[in-house]
């Protein structure tokens, strides 16, 4: 324990991101009485440029890496890599969101601010280096989520969604604690480090089977977050009921975030257990995977069909984290970034065409759509191709980085599941493009109005993005790689 | 930059210049479709120009450039004397394809004829890829513009057809994924020449066991692909409800692209593998001959009968590359070439009367040769040429293939035969019945071939007779290259490479593709 706890400037530097997001997170909850009517679009157009200068920070600060307040927090390039990931799909997300809010009416402050908040504990998510931070982060990041999750509140869906999400994530929640007052039980301390380097060097079993048990709980409570069987029961549910760009948000930071700290937990502090996890991992991948795939293949309304995809996506990033070396989570990293632009394009689309009151959200409604929307639909394409697996697109390389790693850890059943999921998934894909090139067009077509400006930027970049991923893979590969060594 | 790159970006070049024209310039679509596709043939011409006057013998228009380092992906290309001969059969049968759907493609031209040369990009790339990663990524991408051509513009059952020619694809490529993912983690390489190298001097993948199940990853997404019985359940679906110039160049390239796999990469990689189990895939592909045949005599849909014959002929080239003799491979190379044409040039002969009539029942048809002699002279080469008979293509690659066999099994041949005897029925009847007899009203209507008509058929035609006379031009430079993979794995040398990984090497080092030749001739 140092003597001093005042933090120094450069403390300041490496929370400079948080610091940021929850100053313009406050400062919209005391504008929004103070404007009204007409110039309700300030509330966006000062979140994004909180977004970007939160960007920049967390950009700049992984210029001054290391600890932070007493070795609660750690800027690496882990850290940067998830911080800069789960504000960019922040962005995006106030991008699709503005339309939306309007036709809806409900476009005030704070469901920014909620955002906001909701990215800042994704923030120390990503960076936290210590069980207790950790638990904070999750928290601040979880409730925001909650609310954001039944924002409009005079929804029955949405109250639905909330109110499921709240009591299943306490649940989830509480696990999670309870492990790690396990771990400071058997460990004595809850800097990710010292609980490593205490299991490395503790040798009686008592203690081994207390962490094993600490890991188990921390297991339960993590997986709820990223919607790993067997605890993904909730996600249909409430990707279903969110508002679309809430559930755009959702499936893609939250998640991102959620995986970084399951990856530096089991990656640093659990990496001398790993043979006591690594087949309950292994377990819980292959069932995600097949829990996802195959339910997507009945369901008729698209948001759940893609609530039942994400449930799949997740299982192919719990594959990399069965295969627990650096090269897996150097795949867990690149498939989330891959995997963001792909979901976030795709879930944009979906808040595009859903109408007021989410008339159209069924698979059928998207008929014809390649034919009235061309732009539109080849983009989307271009998102469910990822989505398979299609090689030129992020997804491709993503799937194909995660099954390599799994190779490696000699992990040849799972690798070849996997890929054959792979092709069931590629059924319900195929489906959507089915209906939008196939079918003639349906009322639900033919009204569509043009793109509004948010969301066609969000469709472009997220385009772009998934396809640079595809073909330029090494833009960002290289920088996962030599930020994957946890804990080493 | 070689000319072969220019052969493989051009057609995406022309890919990206469609998706900017304007949807309401049909024609011109059209006619900027035709030329560049033209361009991309004149220019897979000068491929040729190694093998004019000699043989390389050995991988030419090489380009090998980093394209991602971790891990270490290589845009790799070259070809050799197998590759040439399928680019040049894509680039021309490409031309073709958007003449044969100039006036039979009515709605969404541009999407159409976008996706035609995006297909294109992907069939060459595929027959060229020296890095397995490349070759895999070539693999998929020419699946998503035939499932579009299948799925938008086919017939009826269209989205049924699409769907499950996506899926059966796909869940063979996973398979094989994994196989290359395999071999790079023990190779740190995807180069197929590393990779070779390195399974014949069992560096990487020793043991018996690895190498048989690797091999069955490859096969299995191959055999899918060619198609071999009983994975063959896609083909009729996705032949008779694409449309005309899809149904070619599936059966003329896409299906090439497995047997092309076989060769290429099942073969050379995994002898010791591919020669336990060939006793097994002759039997499948005797089968597919014979059951290809016989469903085919049966069909009352034509394209459907061309189809079940597509069953049938791909059934030879698979004998013949799992005879594991010279002239077993150069009969399979070289029947992959002619099926590519003759078949090719059935479904458009089958298109062609589907313009007339609007139905593809043989029923619906009769006497077409009174109103219009000349398409039924054409249609009666084309099928006579699909029958084997002499002076024309197939006559030379069934031969060659058969007389392979016999070297190894009398009873392989015998068995094979009966197919060609089958084809000669249900081809003379189909003839017999759509061609011959007293016109019915609706038919005595149809006008004779028209100059876009003759445009399309005189190509193909003259290459019939080509192929079936002046062999010399094709068969040479093919030889040398399958001389080059048979090395290791020749059955008429007696190696007791069974189990001995090792001893398949000593026979790469002793072989001597010269004189196997000289021996084979």
């Amino acid at each position: 324990m140092p003597a001093n706890f005042a933090p120094t400037a450069i403390d300041y530097i490496r929370f400079l991101p948080e610091i940021l997001l929850i100053a313009i997170g406050t400062l919209l909850m005391v504008l929004e009485p103070l404007i009204g009517g007409n110039k309700r679009t300030t509330f966006s157009v000062l979140t994004l440029l909180g977004l970007v200068g939160a960007m920049a920070a967390a950009i700049f600060a992984n210029d001054h890496p290391g600890l932070s307040f007493s070795n609660m927090l750690v800027v690496d390039g882990f850290a940067t890599f998830f911080r800069v990931l789960v504000i960019g799909v922040g962005i995006f997300t106030v991008l699709s969101s503005a339309q939306y809010l309007r036709r809806e009416h409900a476009d005030s402050a704070e469901y920014y601010a909620l955002l906001l908040f909701s990215i800042s504990g994704q923030c120390v998510m990503s960076a936290a280096n210590e069980l207790i931070m950790i638990f904070i982060g999750i928290e601040i990041s979880s409730i925001a989520t909650y609310i954001l999750a039944g924002y409009l509140r005079d929804d029955k869906r949405n109250n639905e969604a909330a109110l499921k999400y709240f009591l299943l994530g306490s649940f989830a929640t509480a696990f999670l604690l309870y492990g790690i007052a396990w771990i400071y039980g058997s460990t004595g301390s809850t800097n990710l480090a010292e609980i490593r380097n205490a299991l490395t060097t503790g040798t009686g079993p008592h203690s081994l089977t207390l962490a094993g048990t600490a890991a188990a709980l921390m297991f339960v409570g993590f997986a709820f977050k990223v919607s790993a069987a067997p605890f993904q029961i909730w996600a249909p549910d409430v990707y279903q009921g969110a508002p679309a760009p809430v559930t755009l948000f959702m499936s893609a930071g939250p998640k991102a975030a959620a995986f970084a700290v399951f990856l530096r937990v089991f990656m640093t502090a659990f990496l001398p257990i790993t043979h006591r996890w690594e087949p309950f991992v292994w377990s819980s991948a292959l069932l995600t995977m097949v829990i996802g795939n195959f339910a997507a293949l009945l369901q008729t309304n698209i948001k759940r069909l893609l609530a039942y995809s994400s449930i799949a996506h997740a299982g192919y990033v719990m594959v990399a984290i069965a295969a627990h070396n650096q090269v897996g989570t150097a795949a867990a990293m690149f498939y989330l970034a891959a995997y963001a632009f792909m979901n976030i394009g795709a879930f944009a689309v979906i808040t595009h065409f859903s109408r007021k009151g989410e008339k159209y959200v069924n698979v059928e409604d998207l008929a014809g759509l390649g034919w009235k929307q061309p732009a539109t639909a080849a983009l989307f394409s271009i998102f469910l191709l990822s989505l398979i697996g299609v090689p030129l697109t992020g997804g491709f390389f993503g799937k194909f980085y995660i099954f390599k790693a799994a190779l490696d850890a000699n992990l040849i059943w799972l690798a070849i599941l996997g890929l054959l999921n792979g092709a069931v998934a590629a059924y319900y894909y195929l489906r959507i493009l089915v209906v939008m090139y196939m079918h003639e067009p349906g009322e639900s077509t033919v009204t569509l109005e043009p793109l509004s400006p948010g969301i066609r930027a969000t469709l472009w970049a997220a385009a772009l993005g998934t396809l640079i991923l595809g073909i330029f893979p090494s833009l960002l590969l290289n920088f996962a790689n030599s930020s994957s060594a946890l804990g080493k | 930059m070689t000319l072969l790159d220019l052969v493989i970006f051009l057609p995406l070049a022309a890919f990206l210049l469609i998706l900017f024209l304007p949807k309401q310039h049909e024609e011109g679509i059209k006619r900027f479709s035709l030329i560049a596709s033209l361009a991309v043939f004149v220019a897979s011409l000068g491929l040729l120009g190694p093998y004019w006057f000699s043989n390389p013998g050995k991988y030419v228009f090489e380009t090998d450039l980093p394209w991602v380092a971790s891990p270490n992906i290589h845009y790799h290309v070259a070809i050799d004397g197998i590759s040439l001969w399928l680019v040049l059969l894509t680039t021309l049968l490409t031309p073709i394809c958007v003449l044969v759907s100039w006036k039979s493609v009515h709605d969404r031209i541009k999407e159409f004829f976008a996706f035609l040369l995006l297909l294109e990009f992907g069939l060459v790339g595929v027959f060229c890829a020296q890095d397995l990663f490349l070759f895999f990524v070539f693999w998929e991408v020419s699946l998503v513009p035939m499932y579009f051509l299948i799925g938008v513009w086919g017939h009826e059952r269209r989205i049924y057809a699409a769907v499950k020619f996506f899926l059966y694809t796909m869940a063979g490529s996973a398979l094989m994924l994994v196989g290359i993912i395999y071999l790079y983690n023990q190779a740190g390489t995807f180069d197929y020449a590393k990779i070779l190298a390195g399974l014949q001097n069992g560096s990487i993948a020793a043991s018996y066991n690895e190498q048989f199940w690797l091999f069955l990853a490859f096969f299995v997404a191959f055999a899918i692909k060619v198609p071999l019985f009983p994975l063959h359940t896609w083909l009729p679906d996705a032949h008779v409800e694409a449309p005309t110039a899809g149904s070619v160049m599936l059966a003329s390239v896409m299906l090439k692209m497995g047997t092309y796999g076989l060769l290429r990469f099942c073969v050379p990689m995994f002898p010791v593998a591919a020669r336990n189990c060939s006793g097994w895939i002759v039997a499948l592909a005797i089968i597919g001959i014979i059951y290809g045949a016989l469903v085919a005599l049966v069909q009352p849909n034509m394209k459907k009968l061309v189809a079940y014959s597509s069953v049938s002929h791909l059934g030879f080239v698979v004998l013949g590359i799992f005879s594991f003799t010279q002239q077993g491979f150069d009969g399979a190379v070289y029947q992959m070439l002619n099926h590519g044409i003759s078949t090719g040039a059935l479904f458009i002969m089958v298109g062609f009367l589907y313009e007339r009539r609007h139905s593809l029942e043989i029923d619906a048809y009769s006497g077409v040769a009174t109103p219009a002699p000349h398409l039924a002279t054409v249609f009666m080469i084309t099928m006579l040429a699909s029958i084997g008979l002499p002076v024309l293509n197939n006559f030379i690659g069934e031969f060659l293939v058969l007389q392979g066999t016999a070297l190894i099994n009398m009873w392989w041949t015998a068995f094979a035969a009966i197919g060609v005897i089958l084809s000669a029925c249900y081809m003379l009847w189909l003839y017999q019945r759509v061609c011959l007899g007293k016109p019915s009203s609706e038919v005595s209507a149809f006008k004779d071939l028209n100059l876009r008509e003759y445009a399309i058929s005189v190509p193909l035609i003259l290459l019939m007779v080509w192929m079936g006379t002046f062999t010399q031009s094709f068969i040479p430079s093919i030889s040398q290259s399958n001389a080059v993979i048979l090395g290791p794995v020749d059955a008429k040398r007696d190696v007791h490479v069974r189990n001995d990984v090792h001893g398949a090497l000593h026979a790469q080092q002793t072989a001597h593709p010269a004189k196997e030749i000289a021996d084979a001739r």
